[in-house]
C-alpha cells in the first residue's frame, strides 16, 4: 500500500544554480499526482529529490524536508533504504541489456538477496501482469534480453521491475514521452490501475495525460510550485494567472 | 496480521495494512550501511596501496643512487667527456668511471616516439576497421590475432627482429628511405631542416640494428594494446551518436570522424598513453636490436642504447659500486621520464577536453 508524501521548504541546487525554491506540497497516499510545467522548470529535479537520487550528482545539493509516510527521508533513513521503498521509472527506458527479461524484472529483489525461486517466479509473473506485459513476453522470459523488446515494452518492463519490489511510492518521470500512442495509452491504463495500491507521482508534458490519470496536479514554473490542486480545478478554473496561461497554451 | 514492525514502517495505516512478503523482506534487510563502508574502505585501501608502492619504489631508487648522485649531480643527465683519442663525446665508460646518462634517455625517447608514429595510425585504423566496417565473419579472427600479438613474450619479438626484421630493414626498407633522404635535390631543398643528407635522419652506415629497428619492434609490440583499447572505447560510443551523424547526411568517414573518433578521443589518448608506457619500459626486445652503444646520433640508422636495456645488460656485471649506483640512477631517470610523459599526456587530455563534456550518455 502507498503512503503520503509531505514536502516542506525543499530547495535544490546544481552547483550555484538554485533549481528548486521553497517547494511545499502534500502528495496524498494511493492516488496519482501529476506534475506539469515547461521544460527546465525543475520537475525532474523535484522527483529526484523524493528518492534522494538528486544527491547522486556530485554538484547537487538539497535542503528542506521530505517525509514519506512517517519518515523524514533526509534524516531518518539511508538513501539505499529509501530507494528500496520508492520505485522510479525514467524518461528513457533503461533495461539492463545483459540480463534476460526475467532477470531484469527481479533484479531489485535479487540484488537484495531474495533467493526463493518459486516466489521469484510468482513475483515476476505478477509484476509483468500488472505492467500489462505478461502476455507479450511469457514465452521468452529467460531467452530474450531486456534490450531486445520494443521501446514501449521496455518501458513497461521497467515499470514491472519497479513494481517487483512492491514499492510504497512510484515516481515516474515522463514515462511515456519516448513512446508511441498505443504504448502511451497502455501505460496510462496501467497508472490508472496501479494508483489504488501505490502512491504515484508522474511528471508529464502532456496535459491530457495529467487530466486522464491524476487526481491532483501541480504546476511548476522556474523552480517554484505555482499551484497545486485537484486536477479538475487546475484544468478548469486555476487560481493563478500563470497556470491558466500555461494550460491554455498562451505561454511564451 | 501485525508484523513485528521494523523501525520506521512507512505505512500510515500501520496497524491493519497488509504488508506483503516482499516488503517485509526488504524492510528487514537493514541499511547495509556498514557493508557500503567496508566496500569503500577496501577500495580506498587499493588506491592508497598504489601510492605506497610508488613511494616505496621512488624511495628505494633515491637511496640506492646516492653515490652516483653525489659524484655527478645534475650533470649526470646532460654532461659528457671527450674521448682523448677519437675526440668524440664519451658518455658512458664503466671501466674508466665515466657515467653520464643522456644517450639512454635519448634512445628511450626516440625509439618510443618512432614506435608511436608507426603504431598509433595503424592501431586507430585497425580499431576503426574492426568496429565500423569489418564484415562479421572477419571480426573475431582479426581481433583474435591482434590480441595474440600482445601475448607474445618480448624475447620472442627480439629473436624475430634479429632474424627477420633487421635483415628486412637493412636490405629492403632502409635503402628506400636512404634514397629519399639523400636525394641531392631534396637534400638541397630541405637543408634547413637538418634531417636530410649524410648527417640527417637516414645518414650513416646502414646496419639494420639501431634506433629505427628498435622503434619498429616496439611499434609492433604496442600496436595490439592501443588497438584493443581503442576498439573498446569506440564500440562504447552509442549507436544513437552514429545515427545522429548519418541522419545529417554524413558519409561513413565523416560519421566516424564526428561521431566515433570525437567521442572516443579521450579513451584513444588513454590507450596511447598505456602503449607509450609499455614502449618506454620495454627492455628485452630493445636490448636485442638497438645496438647497445651509448652514443647520440640524429640518424635513425645509428646504434643507440635505452634506459631499460642498459640496466638489463650491465647490472649483473656491474662490479664497482659507482657503476651499480649509476645504473640505479638510470632506473630513477626512467621512472621520472615515465611519470613526466604521463603527466604531459594527461595535460594534453585536459587541454583537449576542457570546456567540453567528456562523456556521451
Ligand atoms: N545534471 C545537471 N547539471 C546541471 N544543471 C542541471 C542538471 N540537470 C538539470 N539541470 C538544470 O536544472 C533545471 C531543472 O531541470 P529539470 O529538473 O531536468 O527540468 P524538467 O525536468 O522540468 O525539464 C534546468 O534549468 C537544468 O538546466
Ligand atoms: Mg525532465
Amino acid at each position: 500500500m502507498g503512503v503520503a508524501i509531505e514536502v516542506k521548504a525543499l530547495n535544490a541546487w546544481y552547483g550555484a544554480t538554485h533549481t528548486l525554491q521553497d517547494i511545499e506540497l502534500h502528495i496524498p497516499a494511493n492516488h496519482a499526482t501529476a506534475l506539469i510545467g515547461p521544460s527546465g522548470c525543475g520537475k525532474s529535479t523535484f522527483v529526484r529529490c523524493l528518492n534522494r537520487m538528486h544527491e547522486t550528482n556530485p554538484i547537487a545539493r538539497v535542503t528542506g524536508s521530505v517525509k514519506i509516510g512517517d519518515l523524514d527521508i533526509y534524516n531518518d533513513i539511508s538513501p539505499v533504504e529509501i530507494r528500496r521503498r520508492v520505485g522510479m521509472v525514467f524518461q528513457r527506458p533503461n533495461p539492463f541489456p545483459t540480463m534476460s527479461i526475467y532477470d531484469n524484472v527481479c533484479s531489485g529483489l535479487k540484488l537484495n538477496g531474495y533467493r526463493n525461486r518459486r516466489e521469484l517466479d510468482e513475483i515476476v509473473e505478477r509484476s509483468l501482469r500488472s505492467a500489462a506485459l505478461w502476455d507479450e513476453v511469457r514465452d521468452d522470459l529467460k531467452k530474450k534480453s531486456g534490450a531486445s523488446l520494443s521501446g514501449g515494452q521496455q518501458q513497461r518492463m521497467c515499470i514491472a521491475r519497479a513494481l517487483a519490489v512492491d514499492p510504497e511510492v512510484l515516481l515516474m518521470d515522463e514515462p511515456a514521452s519516448a513512446l508511441d500512442p498505443v504504448s502511451t495509452s497502455k501505460i496510462e491504463d496501467l497508472i490508472f490501475q496501479l494508483k489504488s495500491q501505490y502512491t504515484i507521482v508522474i511528471v508529464t508534458h502532456n496535459m491530457q495525460q495529467a487530466a486522464r490519470v491524476a487526481e491532483k496536479t501541480g504546476f511548476f514554473l522556474n523552480g517554484r510550485l505555482v499551484e497545486f490542486d485537484s486536477t479538475h480545478k487546475i484544468f478548469t478554473n486555476p487560481t493563478d494567472k500563470r497556470t491558466e496561461d500555461y494550460i491554455t497554451g498562451r505561454f511564451g | 496480521m501485525r508484523v513485528a514492525a521494523p523501525v520506521g514502517d512507512l505505512s500510515t495505516q500501520a496497524a491493519d495494512a497488509p504488508v506483503s512478503a516482499v516488503r517485509r523482506f526488504l524492510l528487514a534487510r537493514g541499511s547495509s550501511r556498514w557493508a557500503d563502508r567496508v566496500f569503500s574502505g577496501l577500495m580506498l585501501l587499493c588506491a592508497l596501496a598504489i601510492f605506497a608502492i610508488v613511494a616505496l619504489i621512488a624511495a628505494e631508487l633515491l637511496s640506492q643512487s646516492q653515490p652516483s648522485w653525489h659524484a655527478f649531480g645534475l650533470s649526470f643527465f646532460y654532461h659528457y667527456n671527450v674521448d682523448p683519442v677519437t675526440h668524440l663525446p664519451l658518455f658512458w665508460d664503466p671501466v674508466n668511471g665515466v657515467f653520464y646518462a643522456l644517450p639512454f634517455i635519448y634512445g628511450t625517447l626516440v625509439t618510443s616516439l618512432v614506435a608511436l608514429c608507426i603504431a598509433v595510425p595503424l592501431a586507430v585504423g585497425l580499431a576503426v576497421f574492426l568496429t565500423e566496417m569489418c564484415p562479421r565473419w572477419l571480426r573475431s579472427p582479426l581481433s583474435f590475432f591482434t590480441e595474440l600479438l600482445a601475448a607474445i613474450p618480448s624475447v620472442v619479438y627480439g629473436l624475430w627482429a634479429i632474424f627477420v626484421l633487421i635483415p628486412l630493414l637493412r636490405d629492403n626498407i632502409n635503402p628506400f628511405f636512404i634514397a629519399i633522404f639523400q636525394q641531392p635535390t631534396l637534400v638541397r631543398l630541405f637543408a634547413w631542416t637538418h634531417l636530410f643528407g649524410d648527417d640527417g635522419l637516414f645518414g650513416g652506415v646502414n646496419l639494420g640494428l639501431g634506433l629505427l629497428g628498435a622503434g619498429v619492434i616496439l611499434a609492433i609490440m604496442i600496436l595490439p594494446i592501443i588497438a584493443a583499447l581503442t576498439r573498446e572505447v569506440m564500440s562504447a560510443v552509442p549507436n544513437s551518436q552514429r545515427e545522429a551523424a548519418l541522419a545529417l547526411g554524413a558519409t561513413r568517414w565523416e560519421m566516424i570522424r564526428i561521431a566515433v573518433l570525437r567521442n572516443a578521443r579521450i579513451g584513444i589518448v588513454g590507450s596511447v598513453i598505456l602503449g607509450l608506457g609499455r614502449a618506454l619500459g620495454e627492455t628485452m626486445a630493445v636490448a636485442m636490436v638497438i645496438g647497445n652503444s651509448p652514443e647520440i646520433h640524429l640518424s635513425l640508422l645509428s646504434m643507440g642504447h635505452s634506459m631499460a636495456s642498459v640496466i638489463a645488460n650491465e647490472f649483473t656485471e656491474a662490479t664497482s659500486d659507482m657503476h651499480r649506483s649509476a645504473l640505479i640512477e638510470v632506473g630513477l631517470a626512467l621512472f621520472l621520464v615515465t611519470i613526466l610523459v604521463n603527466a604531459c599526456a594527461r595535460l594534453l587530455v585536459w587541454a583537449v577536453t576542457r570546456g567540453a563534456t567528456a562523456r556521451v550518455q
